[in-house]
């Protein structure tokens, strides 16, 4: 479905993650967070860029993983996007829910 | 794979050896029924060499290494083989040690899994006379084989303690990791309102961080603590230990494979099957059995040299324990989450997809039957093929 977010449209799922990463840009990403409650910080932004990268190389993303990833341990990476990390991250990062769940 | 290659292969040029650690096999669906009484231990286990083939060599050792680049394993004994084609099929282990203080004071006295044959064993032994309290169902994280397993063992604790006259001493939590009680969103659906219907409480997007002996809690990254009398859990799924040391396996020591030939991305001669791989489909037997017709075409294509052409689609059967003897089915695949209708013949049935019914029940039950007379001795289920039908489903 269609969702307007800072003047522009994308494609979301009704979970609301982008069905289009070519939509993605860093303004969308920041509207995208802030919907979360969190505003960006650089900190938050390598975490994302990481995320961004693997699912570029078609690397499935899993919790265990990033936190062996040497950019966050899991401690912080719950810090910086709360309750649900992977979800939240990977929603702001504009790329489809993992499935490291069959 | 090897009762199904001596009958394709001409065995004046080839020797067909399978190395298994374990002189004994066991049937680790039976190992849901183990804790509730339901099965004894001698019901999930049998020599392997029954099943095996007179025109195959058995060797009983460790794999210790898997060196592809001089097609060699070697052998715990020190002994080394050398292969033209090898199959990985080692499966998958819980590694408890993955979480701080899982194997601590309380392992195998308040802690227990049910994923190894000791682990169901003394969870039964401890079910005989435990009293009640909090009993928390748990998964650690995914992929865990068999991912519908911990719901079905919450729906049995709960007919156990029914037919006991207990169910009011046990308050029954099911913490998971997922958003939700299953992988698959229709499924999901269906599962949690059997969780309501049973007063299973569920907690779910629970990564947890470590086991708290002292309190009994577990706790997660984010904060979130949950109390337990009795925790069953199902510690980290993980490849064999071989395929770590070999350094051929991903962060789970699952071997990268690929999806549809099953061919390893570790070399051109190497295949996968059954759990061992990392495919995107359940760690389950059915797909193992699916597998193996798939893995034996293209075995065969690759020993003359032709391209691999079949290709696998992730095709997944199984049946879901809903207690008070009656259980679901699922059906499905890569693309196709599970959903309902009538299975194996479309419109007929006689079971049930993704609805709970008496036969389906029977079904499970059947399975065992099936694992040991059918599966491991490679004949084909009736009406079941190895890729996923799509009649008789409500999509
Ligand atoms: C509680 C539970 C319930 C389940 N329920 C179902 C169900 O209802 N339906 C279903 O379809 N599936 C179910 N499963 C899953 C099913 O049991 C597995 O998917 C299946 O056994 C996988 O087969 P496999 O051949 O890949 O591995 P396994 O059967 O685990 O065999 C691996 C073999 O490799 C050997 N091995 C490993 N490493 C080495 C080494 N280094 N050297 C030598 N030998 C080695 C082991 O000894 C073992 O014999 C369940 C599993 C569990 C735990």
């Amino acid at each position: 479905m269609e969702k307007l977010i800072i003047g522009r449209s994308i494609d979301v799922n009704e979970e609301g993650f982008m069905n289009q990463f070519s939509q993605w840009t860093r303004e969308i990403g920041e509207a995208l967070a802030l919907e979360n409650n969190i505003s960006l910080s650089p900190r938050h932004w390598e975490v994302i860029d990481y995320i961004q990268k693997e699912y570029k190389n078609d690397s499935p993303l899993s919790i265990r993983k990033i936190g062996k990833s040497g950019v966050v341990d899991i401690k912080e990476f719950y810090e910086l996007f709360p309750d649900a990390p992977l979800k939240t991250a990977t929603k702001i990062a504009g790329i489809p829910k993992p499935v490291s769940c069959i | 794979m090897a009762n199904q290659l001596v009958k394709e292969l001409d065995l004046k040029s080839w020797n067909i050896i399978i190395i298994d650690e374990n002189d004994k096999h066991y049937y680790q669906p039976g190992f849901l029924f183990l804790p509730f009484g339901q099965y004894k231990e001698e019901d999930v286990v049998r020599p392997i060499k029954e099943f095996l083939p007179d025109e195959v060599t058995f060797i009983q050792e460790k794999v210790k290494t898997i060196t592809s680049d001089k097609n060699a394993v070697t052998l715990s004994g020190g002994k080394e083989l050398l292969y033209d084609i090898l199959i990985i099929a080692t499966g998958s282990r819980i590694d408890p040690q993955e979480v701080e203080g899982m194997k601590g004071i309380e392992w195998r006295k308040s802690v227990y899994d049910f994923y190894s044959f000791d682990g169901a064993v003394a969870l039964r032994d401890k079910l005989i006379d435990w009293e009640g309290g909090k009993l928390v169902v748990h998964i650690t994280e995914m992929p865990i084989k068999c991912p519908v397993a911990p719901l079905e063992f919450s729906f049995l604790a709960d007919t156990f303690f029914k037919k006991k006259n207990m169910r009011d001493k046990v308050e029954i939590t099911y913490v998971t990791p997922l958003s939700g009680a299953f992988t698959k969103p229709r499924a999901t659906k269906k599962l949690e309102y059997l969780l309501k219907e049973k007063h299973i409480h569920i907690v779910s997007d629970f990564a947890v961080e470590k086991i708290d002996n002292e309190n009994r809690t577990i706790l997660d990254y984010s904060g979130k603590v949950v109390p337990f009398d009795l925790l069953v859990t199902v510690p980290t799924n993980k490849g064999s230990q071989v395929i770590e040391d070999s350094g051929i396996g991903d962060d789970l020591s699952f071997v990268p494979t690929d999806k549809g030939t099953l061919q390893s991305k570790v070399a051109k001669n190497i295949f996968v099957i059954g759990d061992a791989t990392n495919v995107p489909t359940s760690k389950a037997g059915s797909v193992a059995h699916f597998e193996a017709d798939i893995l034996l075409e293209n075995v065969l294509s690759f020993i003359r040299h032709e391209e691999l052409s079949a290709s696998f689609d992730g095709h997944a059967n199984c049946f879901i324990e809903t207690g008070g003897n009656k259980a679901l089915l699922i059906d499905f695949n890569y693309e196709h989450e599970p959903v309902e209708g009538t299975f194996p013949i479309a419109g007929i049935g006689p079971l049930r997809l993704l609805k709970e019914s008496r036969i389906n029940h029977f079904g499970k039950l059947a399975f065992r039957w099936v694992y040991w007379n059918l599966l491991l001795k490679a004949r084909p289920i009736p009406f079941v093929s190895s890729k996923m039908s799509t009649a008789g489903k409500n999509f």
